[in-house]
């Protein structure tokens, strides 16, 4: 699922077409999206009527599939269902769960799954409903409304899930692999070594291909930092997705909400007089002030709009592309388990083989094209009148 | 849009936000910082190798092309030294012809004078011998002829015959 506004994409357009590399992935994209959602929709349409028998097992897939996709307290690492008394057993560990209501709760997750799911901290008694606490009383009920919402009290929940945890993973080995990588230098003389090797021209593009061609010789490498990071941070959780561990972190709304807010912030804090003056009076002196007035009332509001949009599409477009991407997936592994058939079951196989082979490719194309978008926001905020005058006349050149 | 706020956990942005922070921070004083320092050093590092190596080539072209004027330097002297000896040598084979014509004819001359000379003294020991030798042969003559008186008469007869005529 690939989303994006009309406006992100003539920006993305006018400045991609600089690069030929850069357009042939942006049609690869498009390609990928293009099918991951026509994918998705078979996989739904099969799932949700099916014949009468199957039900149970759909469901059942269709339930674990959501589970998967939500955070979780708990970091499990595999469970198995007894056939007979139909009990689910987990196997991993407990995780620390961390709540603000009224004032400080701790406890281990693992004690959710006593005590008929009840859990009393401080006086008051919490339960985990669908990877969510809530607030509850000594029985654990849970009130619904009318479209089956719990309306019980939610604590502000500041626990280390299993998407904390990879998080801090993902960072700790971000930390070890690049911190070696900058002292190999130092002993092999200049080069890199090792896995460094692979990683320093992914740097060096970064560097190159996206700071420098997007921000300008000038003024990258105080973006560059946040580019790399970004970049490797999104690309890294993405593969980490795509493991058997089956955490999907970049597909979690608040994760990419946070990575679209901190673009946001570094857009608006760096950004130059001549690039708000381009939003509050985009025509410049290219009119009389009357005329002016009258698109005004239009273009200023959309100009402001757009501030928000742009983090917005980024947000989306990687929740959306990563959550699409697992869905798919999993969908066609549930496959294996509704045919149970020397046919489907290869066909399952095959296809989300193929599928993974297709999310490999969107771990990486979707840190790029954040990492590239965050860039080119940056240069828009960056640019300074003279920058934008000589940027203008090479576009037209093209 | 209803799910999308639903699953929306503030926690996990909180630590997100945190996590992600302190990793830029981290990454870029114990990783970034560094590998870019050390790419930049090794790329102005070859951009000076590669400048040097031109100078260097530069450098080479312009010995190399001092050494062809050198070169070719030495080739037109050696041209001029070689042109001058052998105009040395022609003049030297000149001159010796000169000279040797001059002793030549020198000692030719002398040679003609001293045969002119011998000649002249030969002519003149000849006119000498055949004056006396044609004096003895007209002493003969002249005491034959004088023997008897007859022909004394005759003589002083045709002596006179010719002081006559002339």
């Amino acid at each position: 699922m690939y989303f994006c506004t009309d406006f992100t994409d003539t920006i993305i357009c006018s400045k991609m077409q600089r690069k030929t590399l850069v357009r042939l992935l942006s049609v690869l994209l498009f390609i990928v999206s293009f099918s991951a959602v026509a994918q998705h929709g078979m996989d739904v349409k099969e799932i949700a009527p099916g014949p009468e028998g199957n039900k149970t097992k759909k469901e059942e897939i269709k339930e674990f599939i959501n589970h998967h996709l939500l955070d979780s307290h708990d970091f499990n690492l595999f469970g198995s269902t007894d056939e007979l008394t139909g009990e689910t057993k987990h196997y991993g560990f407990p995780l620390p769960v961390i709540l603000w209501d009224g004032g400080l709760h701790t406890f281990m997750s693992s004690e959710f799954h006593h005590n008929n799911g009840v859990v009393v901290s401080n006086g008051n008694q919490y339960t985990l409903y669908h990877e969510k606490i809530y607030r509850t009383d000594a029985e654990g009920t849970i009130n619904y409304d009318e479209k089956h919402h719990p309306t019980n009290v939610r604590p502000l929940d500041f626990s280390i899930t299993k998407s904390v945890v990879m998080m801090l993973l993902t960072s700790l080995l971000l930390l070890w692999l690049f911190h070696s990588l900058s002292k190999s230098y130092a002993k092999n003389g200049r080069l890199p070594r090792g896995i460094g090797r692979f990683f320093e021209p992914i740097v060096l593009y970064i560097r190159d291909d996206i700071a420098i061609a997007n921000i300008g010789e000038k003024k990258y490498k105080k973006y560059l930092p946040f580019l790399l990071t970004t970049f490797f941070f999104i690309w890294f959780l993405n593969m980490f997705g795509l493991t058997p561990l089956g955490v999907n972190v970049t597909g979690n709304i608040a994760v990419t909400t946070a990575l679209a807010v901190i673009v946001f912030l570094i857009t608006t804090f760096t950004g130059t007089k001549d690039y708000w003056k381009h939003i509050f009076d985009p025509l410049g002196d290219g009119m009389p002030w009357v005329g002016k007035i009258l698109i005004y009332i239009i273009l200023v509001p959309i100009e402001i709009l757009g501030l928000f949009i742009k983090p917005f599409a980024l947000l989306i477009r990687l929740y959306a592309n990563m959550t699409a991407g697992h869905v798919v997936l999993m969908s066609l592994i549930g496959l294996i388990f509704i045919f149970k058939s020397w046919i489907g079951g290869p066909l399952s196989f095959g296809l989300s083989f193929a599928i993974s082979l297709i999310e490999l490719l969107v771990a990486l194309l979707q840190a790029y094209i954040f990492t590239m978008l965050a860039a080119l926001y940056f240069g828009f905020a960056s640019e300074t009148h003279a920058e934008h005058e000589a940027h203008e006349g090479e576009v037209q050149h093209l | 849009m209803e799910k999308l706020i639903n699953d929306f956990s503030f926690g996990l942005f909180f630590w997100q936000i945190i996590i992600f922070v302190l990793l830029l921070l981290l990454l870029r004083k114990f990783a970034w910082k560094p590998i870019l320092n050390a790419v930049n050093e090794r790329e102005e590092g070859i951009k000076t190798a590669l400048d040097s190596a031109e100078k260097a080539k530069l450098e080479m072209q312009n010995l190399q092309a001092d050494n062809e004027k050198l070169l070719q330097e030495a080739r037109a002297e050696r041209e001029a030294m070689m042109k001058e000896a052998r105009e040395i040598k022609t003049k030297m084979i000149a001159d010796a012809k000169e000279e040797a014509k001059a002793e030549g004819d020198k000692m030719v001359a002398s040679a003609q004078a001293a045969i002119e000379s011998e000649k002249k003294s030969a002519i003149a020991e000849l006119k000498q011998q055949v004056a006396s030798l044609s004096l003895e042969i007209a002493e003969k003559v002249v005491k034959h002829e004088l023997s008897d008186s007859d022909k004394q008469m005759k003589l002083v007869n045709e002596m006179l015959g010719d002081a006559k005529l002339n």
